[in-house]
């Protein structure tokens, strides 16, 4: 099973930060978008969800953080390990996939969530929770030249 | 309710102090604070074959937008028991949006049901802050009455006071229902005012509706007293002759009907012209009281008595009896 949520499509048109990439003659291209989850209910009665432009985004909404990748070089690219740091104001979505890496501890000490544990105000050690998620990370053996992707995750506004 | 981030970071490296102190503004019942900015950026590293290469992402920033919502309770522990005239009733606004907002406050003194309405004479804020009404000190609003900008998760008193009418009658009933409204607006759930909100955001109406209201309610105790005299004599030869030396006991039944009660209810009585008290003989309903002015309920001299019966409930009676001499 993968370990990070792969999408293989061009970079969507959705991704409305249009900022010039960090690093323009890297073989890499990582392009970051966010996107609100908006629940929308039809004449019958049946709810959806649709991914918007977060115009409008208050605490409890829920979000999803994309980070587009691309192989633009001409040499494949080998040990690929994308990181996140979540922003502070989020909290990890508890849909996220159980086996994404995660990070509890500001990304020293990795896992999935279930094989991790923090230490409560007395001391005391507990499972993780996902509100206690810092950083998410995906890891790739190998991206071919041209090769293209998609890593997201979904987090809630604490 | 204050969300409490649980202290993951303790004891690890010292650089993981400073996000502990990134999530200080998200300390509050309504959710990371209005205007707050959210930002994303990741990294990625990778072997080109010949060295390890890190680059990262744009960074992506959407800002936190202002939830409008309110709650409003009666502070009042039951109905307050009243009689014509003013009285004051308390309620605690509080502000559980994720942003700074006022309130605008309106008293409906006409709620159905009601035996009688009362008229509002004012809405005021609890200046000093020590939950009570104190007249000439807690500001009273000027229309339309609206509270100060209460931060996130603040709450303050307010006093609606209101005029009983004389026309009540005892075991009358009245609710005066106060409803408070964010300033920036109210609607349903997700109503939105676009650039309204903390640092120009928008404003979006939260579960509440922005809006609350509460009851608070009033129950007339009237109390009526009566007093009531009586006499019975005894001359010195065993009769009922009205003859110098006769002893007359006088007996004072006061009875307090109505729901309510009567405060500092004191009872006092003349001697008679051409009698005199007899010292030692004032009782309150079968006990002794000294003549003293001390601390029991009664005070006698030569010229008469005075018994303090202090707040005494409708329902209840008291009996004073007293002796005097014919001189």
């Amino acid at each position: 099973m993968d370990i990070f949520s792969k999408i293989l499509s061009p970079v969507l048109a959705l991704a409305f930060i249009s900022a010039p990439l960090a690093a323009q003659d890297s073989a890499i291209d990582l392009k970051g978008d966010v996107m609100l989850e908006q629940k929308v209910v039809d004449d019958e009665g049946a709810e959806t969800v649709k991914l918007v432009e977060p115009n409008t985004i208050v605490p409890g909404d829920r979000l999803v953080f994309g980070t587009d990748y691309a192989n633009s070089g001409t040499e494949a690219v080998e040990n690929f390990v994308v990181t996140n740091p979540l922003p502070a104001a989020v909290r990890l979505a508890t849909d996220a996939p159980a086996d994404l890496q995660v990070s509890v501890d500001g990304g020293s000490n990795w896992g999935t969530l279930s094989e991790l544990s923090v230490n409560d105000d007395d001391g005391a050690s507990r499972p993780a929770a996902h509100e206690d998620v810092t950083h998410v990370r995906w890891t790739l053996a190998r991206v071919e030249v041209g090769e293209s992707g998609r890593l997201e995750y979904p987090a809630v506004i604490r | 309710m204050t969300y409490v981030f649980p202290p993951i970071f303790r004891g690890t490296a010292t650089a993981i102090a400073v996000s502990l102190c990134a999530y200080a503004p998200f300390a509050n019942a309504g959710g990371v604070s209005a205007g707050t900015l959210i930002e994303n950026t990741a990294s990625a590293s990778y072997d080109n074959g010949s060295e390890t290469i890190t680059v990262p992402s744009n960074t992506v920033s959407v800002k936190v937008d202002e939830l409008l919502d309110v709650t409003l309770t009666s502070l009042d522990p039951g109905p307050i028991s009243t009689a014509p005239g003013s009285e004051v009733l308390t309620f605690e606004v509080t502000n559980t949006g994720n942003g700074p907002e006022a309130f605008t406050l309106t008293a409906n003194p006409a709620v159905a049901g009601n035996d009688f309405d009362t008229t509002v004479d004012g809405v005021a804020i609890d200046t000093n802050g020590n939950g009570t009404y104190d007249p000439g000190v807690d500001e009273i609003l000027t229309g339309p009455e609206t509270t100060p900008e209460l931060g996130v998760d603040e709450a303050v008193t307010v006093f609606v006071l209101v005029t009983v009418p004389n026309t009540v009658t005892d075991g009358d009933t009245s609710d005066v229902d106060l409803l408070a409204e964010a300033v920036t607006g109210t609607g349903a759930p997700g109503t939105v005012f676009a650039r309204q909100g903390t640092d120009n955001s928008d404003a979006i109406v939260g579960s509440t509706g922005a809006d609350a209201n509460a009851i608070g309610s009033l129950i007339i105790g009237l109390t009526e007293v009566d007093l009531t005299k009586s006499a019975s004599v005894l001359d010195p030869f065993g009769g009922t002759g009205i003859v110098p030396g006769a002893t007359i006991t006088y007996t004072i039944v006061a009875q307090v009907s109505g729901t309510g009660s009567v405060a500092d209810l004191v009872v006092t009585d003349a001697a008679p012209a051409d009698t005199t008290y007899v010292a030692g003989t004032l009782t309150l309903d079968g006990s002794s009281l000294t003549d003293a002015a001390d601390a029991d309920e009664g005070e006698a001299d030569a010229t008469g008595i005075s018994v303090d019966l202090g707040t005494v409930a409708g329902g209840t009676s008291h009996s004073i009896t007293f002796d005097v001499t014919i001189d």
